[in-house]
């Protein structure tokens, strides 16, 4: 591999980087309140309310049906909007954050289902809020889960900025093809493919490790 | 002594997927500051449907629910919370938890009441030492045996000086040594710090061992309510007489011969009233059970006793215990 390759696959790995990095935390800062949201509001729950359920879901279940690809070119006119541009890591973050938002949802929703009811029900025996119960009970009981799910969503997201590559994103995606497919130049394609997967182990695997030192 | 619960007319109906299902029916209760207070049922029976009542975690269909005079139906969200710090709960589950530390579980009630932080560690260390706990109070729950968890659980309940405890099958979970302890410990907390304590349980053995009196449910209905020792001693409604009856005496030697129960309390205990039958009667009678426990802190006993064929030899018999001032059953042939 030439030294240009090289460089262009340092600079790579730190867009994929950058943009799962940004992608996962404003996945997570929408995400989460519509996860919690989904799931105090289901039947049954403490704030059980049916109409806001199913539309909440409703829109979860749209945008988690659309296939990525699809997704990140319907998205271009709301990239350009906020970023000023449609290509590269920056604009690449929109869609990315876009697509994650609903995974994240559901699998908050699934953390705390985990939760066992009587946690809630002692909660509420107490004469604690429906907030408070959130807070203090429900989320400190779904931590480990929710870390073990966070690992799952940010390898997800890892493997969703490969795709960008496709519209002008930036990050090993792109170069894997570029210069491995357009080019066939395969030991790009490989060296790339590679560290995708490594990336992708190292993440799933701290994020379990996490999840199981913090639980008790 | 004050009321501190009243349930008039209390139903509550379950409607799921247009089916109706009565958990309870027209339940009237009353129930007294400072006494142990059982709620005994067979499971399905509905009470732990009524323990909920009391602290409105489930709510009437009709009738109502009143502590200390007040309709708990009426209250706003805001109210019924500050009453249900005033009412504790402990449950079979023990709900503690898994991911805080013991003293920080037991510190809960504290924060939700808003007391400031040291007040609460204070507080907390308190109560783990009555529940005789404070070494483990760095621990988490799952390096707890169960009944150092329930242990956990009470302080819990303790820590924000509730008017009474409801305990959910608190020791349902448990083996019988460590319900003994726990129940020891229950008794004992009722006793130096005059809170009240309402027990659901499903095990009669529960009751005699702590209970004041004890409400029977059985398919929803209040069967009987009364003093455990009445209760005991002469049981008048068929599920009290499941309960109370033992439930595997030896079989009789015809199948149609006539069994009775006689219970005696301490005061005749120390009598040898089989003797004194055959003694007083020439009657003799076969022995199918014969036990003696202690209920509320009085040493009782029961025989249930196949009778002589003769009707007259069996009036004679009945006759005799009646006059000894036993309480005498007759038992039904299942």
């Amino acid at each position: 591999m030439s030294e240009y390759i090289i460089e262009a696959i340092k600079t790579g790995i730190f867009e994929t980087l950058q943009m799962t990095f940004f992608a996962s935390i404003f996945a997570y800062i929408a995400g989460l309140p519509i996860g919690i949201l989904l799931y105090a509001t289901d039947k049954g729950r403490i704030l059980s309310n049916r109409p806001v359920n199913f539309v909440v879901g409703l829109i979860v279940n749209i945008t988690r049906s659309l296939p990525f690809l699809i997704l990140l070119v319907l998205l271009i006119p709301f990239t350009r909007f906020v970023t000023g541009s449609s290509i590269g890591t920056t604009a690449s973050i929109v869609p990315l954050t876009i697509g994650a938002i609903p995974i994240v949802a559901r699998m908050v929703e699934s953390s705390l289902n985990e939760v066992s009811p009587g946690i809630i029900e002692a909660a509420a025996s107490m004469g604690a809020s429906p907030l408070y119960i959130i807070i203090h009970f429900i989320l400190p009981e779904a931590t480990p889960s929710l870390l073990f799910g966070g690992a799952i969503n940010i390898a997800t997201v890892l493997g969703y900025s490969a795709m960008a590559g496709v519209i002008g994103g930036g990050g090993l995606g792109a170069i894997a093809l570029q210069y491995g497919y357009y080019r066939y130049q395969k030991e790009v394609l490989w060296t790339t493919v590679t560290l995708l997967v490594i990336m992708v182990m190292v993440i799933q695997e701290g994020g379990n490790l996490i999840s199981k030192k913090t639980r008790k | 002594m004050a009321e501190i619960f009243r349930l008039e007319n209390v139903t509550k109906v379950y409607k799921n997927d247009k089916i109706e299902f009565t958990a309870l029916k027209n339940i009237n209760l009353s129930i007294t500051e400072g006494e142990v207070f059982g709620i005994i049922g067979m499971s399905g029976a509905g009470k732990s449907t009524l323990v909920r009542t009391l602290n409105r975690l489930e709510e009437v269909s009709e009738g109502s629910v009143s502590f200390y005079g007040r309709n708990l139906s009426e209250l706003p969200p805001s109210e019924i919370r500050k009453v249900r710090r005033q009412i504790a709960m402990i449950f079979q589950s023990f709900n503690l938890l898994s991911q805080r530390s013991v003293i920080s579980n037991v510190m809960q009630p504290l924060k939700i009441a808003g007391i400031p932080r040291s007040d609460r560690k204070k507080k907390a260390l308190e109560m783990l030492k009555v529940v005789g706990l404070e070494d483990k109070k760095h621990q988490f729950p799952s390096r707890l045996s169960g009944g150092q968890k329930q242990r956990v659980a009470i302080a819990r309940a303790l820590a924000s000086d509730p008017k009474v405890l409801l305990c959910d099958e608190a020791t349902s979970a448990l083996d019988p040594k460590i319900t003994g302890e726990i129940l020891e410990l229950l008794k004992e907390i009722n006793e130096t710090r005059n809170l009240t304590i309402v027990i659901i349980t499903h095990e009669m053995s529960v009751v005699e061992k702590i209970c004041d009196r004890v409400a029977i449910i059985d398919e929803g209905n209040l069967a009987e309510v009364g003093e455990v020792k009445e209760i005991f001693r002469n049981p008048k409604s068929e599920s009290a007489r499941k309960l109370v009856f033992p439930s595997n005496p030896f079989d009789p030697s015809s199948s149609d011969s006539r069994l009775i129960r006689v219970a005696f309390d301490g005061l005749s205990a120390g009598r040898p009233f089989i003797a004194d039958l055959v003694e007083k009667t020439g009657k003799k009678v076969n022995i199918l059970c014969a036990n003696t426990k202690s209920v509320g802190g009085v040493g009782y006993g029961q025989m249930v006793m196949e009778l002589p064929k003769d009707k007259e030899d069996q009036e004679i018999v009945i006759d005799f215990f009646k006059s000894s001032g036993l309480s005498v059953q007759e038992v039904e042939r299942t």
